[in-house]
């Protein structure tokens, strides 16, 4: 399967090209090459797929990775600890390639109609190729460190492209956070990585168990890490602070960055690396599984009380990542079977991890034509819309019935089998998460209403009118809500599970009815009180609960703590006395210096008269002292 | 015969004259003078160690005459830098020709 | 005290006094002069050691040739009215100080350290061999022979030196 090679080569010289000769193309030159490139891609994908599921599984029922490619990279001192470049196939990486690459392919097609007649539009195709290719190399990474540099790559491609109107202050200032922040964290991965490699002796995902034992408490310490670096890219509670600001970027790259791909990546990490949490770090799973939940929870409860759409999905989205990672943080083994219940959540999170890349960029392309139309992100400028976009108003209707779980739509299967995995893993964990997809069926349903039922902006929409959106932008729409509609029903354990054994889906209808009753009466709920024209008791919970609502609507005030933190403690007490003593001690030293040559230089300069005569003198003067000490 | 030391006594003399010419002249020629002094005892040198220690050979008096060759070249391009020099500045003595000096 | 002695005490005291006065006179044109005295007391040297062919380069290119571009070199530039030579007495007591700290030093070298006590114990030095009379035929063979004694690759360099300094002195020289 050596034609891997090209997924990731494609995009890569398609932002080489764009990049480089972008400014003598037209637009529509660019953004046909770029998306040429990622139909390629994505054929390239699904042809691996067929010819990776299609190869003969081993005795045991699993399937063999494969690696077309593994180049020695960068030797390091050692035998073992080598960087190796290359391409690793195996089901999840399979499974991603897909994600990445349909997605990719969609969000390309729909920036057509949505970039109409920006300026850089064809910056904007380089930087998604760019993204397109980092994001599918970290995918197929062989090893940790390969991964860590496209992680790393997919960071720059993501603080581009939520920078991408540059002349905006808010998207630079969105941009520089969302950078600053997944920086920040990936210095954990990266320590992690070296804790990694030295007890390993080798960053590969081949698990040498002798270095591990050696190892002792370093390995679990490792793994936290590179979860805390996974965090931050995944935007878990408290690094999730630069995700509702990254969606200042234009909406597609919302839809696929922060969406449906590279805020994956941790959860992607964690399941890389899942052998060894369970094996290994058992207990620290648990980490993973609390700091999921507890996101799940607050962004739920914050996406509530936002009248930002996109601020909504996004915290959605945290919400809908914190579901994958507590599916992983409840596995308990790796066995599959079906009286193994404790690696059900393996399967599950990347499950839920396909479906919501689907149904969450089917969301934020919905979003998108929305803000198309409407030329706003708030809610107010919104209501009633359902007449003037149909095919958006069908779309975004089908993905928030299956994000609220209700089948026979995807997000249904995929977030039943997590349920299912956390009460078997405790009921504690398993009525949390049931009360958030309950909470997410709300959240979803209240946004749904806010755009095309309730209260039309009838002064806006007589000024502007809203319309449905070009063909290029509603035909991703059907097609991701044609995925939607059909992806529960691929038997996606038979593909990927957490010892790749294949593993037959089937439905606890205990947890799967409780689930759907809480969310239809949460859709029952929300239709209660946001579909009408008026909202009375809305806005009477609101002013009932005033303070939980402002609390809520300033994202619990997480943002004035970093405010906090960074400038009153770190920047005030750390950072300024740094600056000050760099400023004035160490240049200060170096100043001397200059000035101490200069100053010499001033005094010695008359020795450098230019006058030959004198220069003559001291040279015989200099033959006169070596002839005396000679004769002497 | 004359004694060696006699001779190299006189291109001593020649030489520290030389010596003491171009440390002091001001006037550019009269250095060039005094190198041309320098020159002519150090070609006496050779000469005179070739004649007076080894008779049979001729290899000082070949650099005597190729040393007078170059000194003849040497002399003639720096009196060529000379005139050009006195051409635009009108001067000289090297005491003032800092125009190149910074 | 036979001829060559007389000659060569001639020929000393004129190099001696005409180089010291060549350094002191305050004219440069007659420094020139002195020179050129100094230069044919060379030659004079050269002829009383034998070697006249020397000597007759040295007349000829020197004597004949250097100081008279020398002289009018002098007369083209200012350097006749060159009087100043000695305008400030300390920046010339330091050349006084090193010439004469640097020539007693050579002559207590020359004296005390016995250089040539080896070569005085080979008795006077002799009359070159009919092989190296260093005869005018005999230069010419050497100057153009390129064996072990021959000296044709400096010759040409010494040729193509002079050509390069003919060239550049034109071009140095020549009006802009």
């Amino acid at each position: 399967m050596e034609y891997t090679l090209f997924i990731l080569l494609l995009p890569f010289l398609s932002f080489l090209f764009l990049g480089i000769c972008g400014k003598w193309l037209s637009h529509k030159t660019a953004g046909i090459i770029g998306t040429c490139c990622l139909a390629v891609v994505a054929i390239l994908s699904y042809t691996a797929a067929i010819d990776y599921f299609s190869l003969p599984r081993l005795a045991d029922g699993s399937f063999r990775p494969v690696s077309p490619f593994d180049i020695n990279w960068l030797p390091f001192f050692n035998e073992g600890l080598q960087f190796k470049m290359g391409i690793l196939l195996d089901p999840i990486s399979v499974m991603m390639l897909i994600v990445i690459s349909t997605v990719s392919l969609m969000v390309h097609i729909y920036s057509f109609g949505y970039m109409h007649g920006e300026r850089g539009f064809q910056r904007y195709y380089a930087f998604l190729s760019l993204f397109s290719m980092s994001m599918l190399g970290l995918v197929v990474a062989t090893n940790i460190f390969q991964m860590y540099l496209f992680w790393e790559l997919v960071g720059v491609s993501s603080y581009l492209l939520i920078g991408f109107y540059y002349t905006s202050p808010a998207a630079i200032a969105a941009s520089k956070k969302a950078f600053i922040v997944t920086r920040f964290a990936d210095m954990f991965f990266l320590i992690g990585i070296l804790i990694y490699g030295y007890y390993c002796g080798s960053f590969g995902f081949n698990f040498n168990a002798e270095g591990f034992a050696a190892g002792g408490f370093m390995l679990p310490t490792a793994l936290v890490l590179m979860f805390i670096g996974g965090a931050g890219k995944s935007a878990m509670f408290p690094l999730h602070i630069w995700l509702p600001d990254a969606m200042e970027g234009p909406t597609p790259v919302s839809a696929l960055i922060h969406a449906a791909t590279m805020v994956v990546a941790g959860v992607f990490q964690v399941a890389r690396l899942f052998p060894l949490w369970i094996e290994y770090a058992p207990d620290a799973l648990s980490i993973v599984a609390w700091v999921g939940a507890f996101t799940a929870f607050y962004a739920a409860a914050v996406a509530c009380a936002q009248s930002d759409i996109k601020r909504v999905l996004a915290f959605s989205t945290i919400s809908q990542i914190a579901f994958m990672m507590v599916a992983l943080g409840v596995c308990t083994e790796i066995t599959t079977g079906h009286e193994h219940t404790g690696s059900l959540g393996y399967m599950a999170s990347m499950f839920h991890l396909f479906t919501h890349a689907m149904f969450k960029a089917l969301l934020f392309l919905g979003a998108g034509c929305i803000i198309h139309a409407v030329h706003s992100n708030e809610m107010s400028a919104m209501g009633g819309l359902r007449k003037y976009m149909p095919v958006t108003h069908i779309t975004f209707l089908i993905a928030c019935l299956a994000i609220s779980g209700i089948p026979p739509f995807s997000g249904f299967f995929s977030k039943d089998e997590i349920l299912t995995t956390c009460f078997a893993y405790s009921p504690f964990m398993g009525w949390i998460m049931t009360a958030i997809a309950g909470m997410t069926a709300f959240y979803m349903f209240r946004l749904y209403y806010g755009i095309f039922w309730g209260t039309e902006n009838k002064e806006l929409h007589a000024e502007h009118t809203p319309h449905e959106a070009p063909l290029s932008m509603t035909l991703p729409l059907v097609f991701l809500a044609l995925i939607t509609c059909v992806a529960g029903f691929i038997p996606f354990g038979h593909f990927v599970s957490a010892d790749t054994r294949a593993y037959d889906i089937h439905l606890d209808w205990g947890v799967a009815g409780t689930s759907i009753v809480i969310a239809v009466g949460a859709i029952a709920l929300a239709t209660y009180i946001y579909k009408g024209e008026r909202q009375p008791v809305a806005e009477a919970a609101a002013e009932k609960f005033a303070k939980l609502h402002r609390w809520a609507y300033k994202r619990f005030y997480m943002d004035e703590v970093y405010q906090y933190i960074t400038h009153r403690l770190i920047f005030a007490h750390i950072s300024k006395p740094i600056a000050w003593f760099d400023r004035h001690v160490i240049d200060g030293f170096f100043n001397f210096l200059a000035w101490g040559t200069n100053a010499l230089g001033f005094q010695i300069r008359g020795l450098q008269s230019g006058s030959v005569q004198k220069y003559a003198f001291v040279f015989l003067l200099g033959i006169l002292i070596l002839l005396f000490i000679l004769i002497l | 015969m004359i004694q060696i030391e006699y001779i190299l006594l006189i291109s001593a003399v020649m030489m520290f004259a030389g010596i003491f010419g171009f440390l002091t002249r001001r006037s550019t020629l009269a250095v060039l003078l005094s190198i041309e002094l320098m020159l002519n005892s150090a070609d006496i040198n050779f000469a005179v160690f070739n004649r007076m220690l080894y008779p049979d050979g001729h290899e000082g008096y070949f650099f005597a005459l190729f040393a007078i060759a170059i000194a003849a070249a040497e002399s003639a391009i720096a009196i060529a830098i000379m005139i050009n020099i006195y051409r635009m500045l009108k001067n000289i003595s090297v005491d003032k020709l800092q125009k190149m000096k910074w | 005290m036979d001829s060559q002695n007389i000659m060569f005490v001639i020929l000393a005291v004129i190099i001696v006094l005409s180089s010291i006065a060549t350094v002191l006179t305050k004219s440069i044109i007659r420094a020139a002069t002195y020179l050129l005295f100094v230069l044919l007391g060379t030659a004079g040297l050269y002829f009383l050691m034998g070697y006249t062919f020397l000597g007759a380069v040295q007349t000829m290119v020197y004597a004949g040739g250097i100081i008279v571009l020398y002289v009018f070199a002098i007369l083209l530039t200012d350097g006749a009215k060159d009087q100043a030579a000695h305008k400030k007495m300390k920046d010339a007591s330091w050349g006084v100080v090193i010439g004469l700290v640097g020539f007693l030093t050579f002559v207590f070298v020359l004296f005390k350290q016995e250089l040539f006590k080896g070569i005085a114990a080979l008795g006077a030095p002799t009359e070159p061999t009919g092989a190296a009379n260093n005869s005018i035929d005999q230069i010419g063979h050497f100057m153009l022979s390129t064996g072990e004694e021959g000296y044709l690759l400096p010759f040409e360099a010494v040729s193509i030196l002079l050509l390069a300094c003919i060239v550049a002195g034109l071009l140095i020289a020549r009006k802009r």
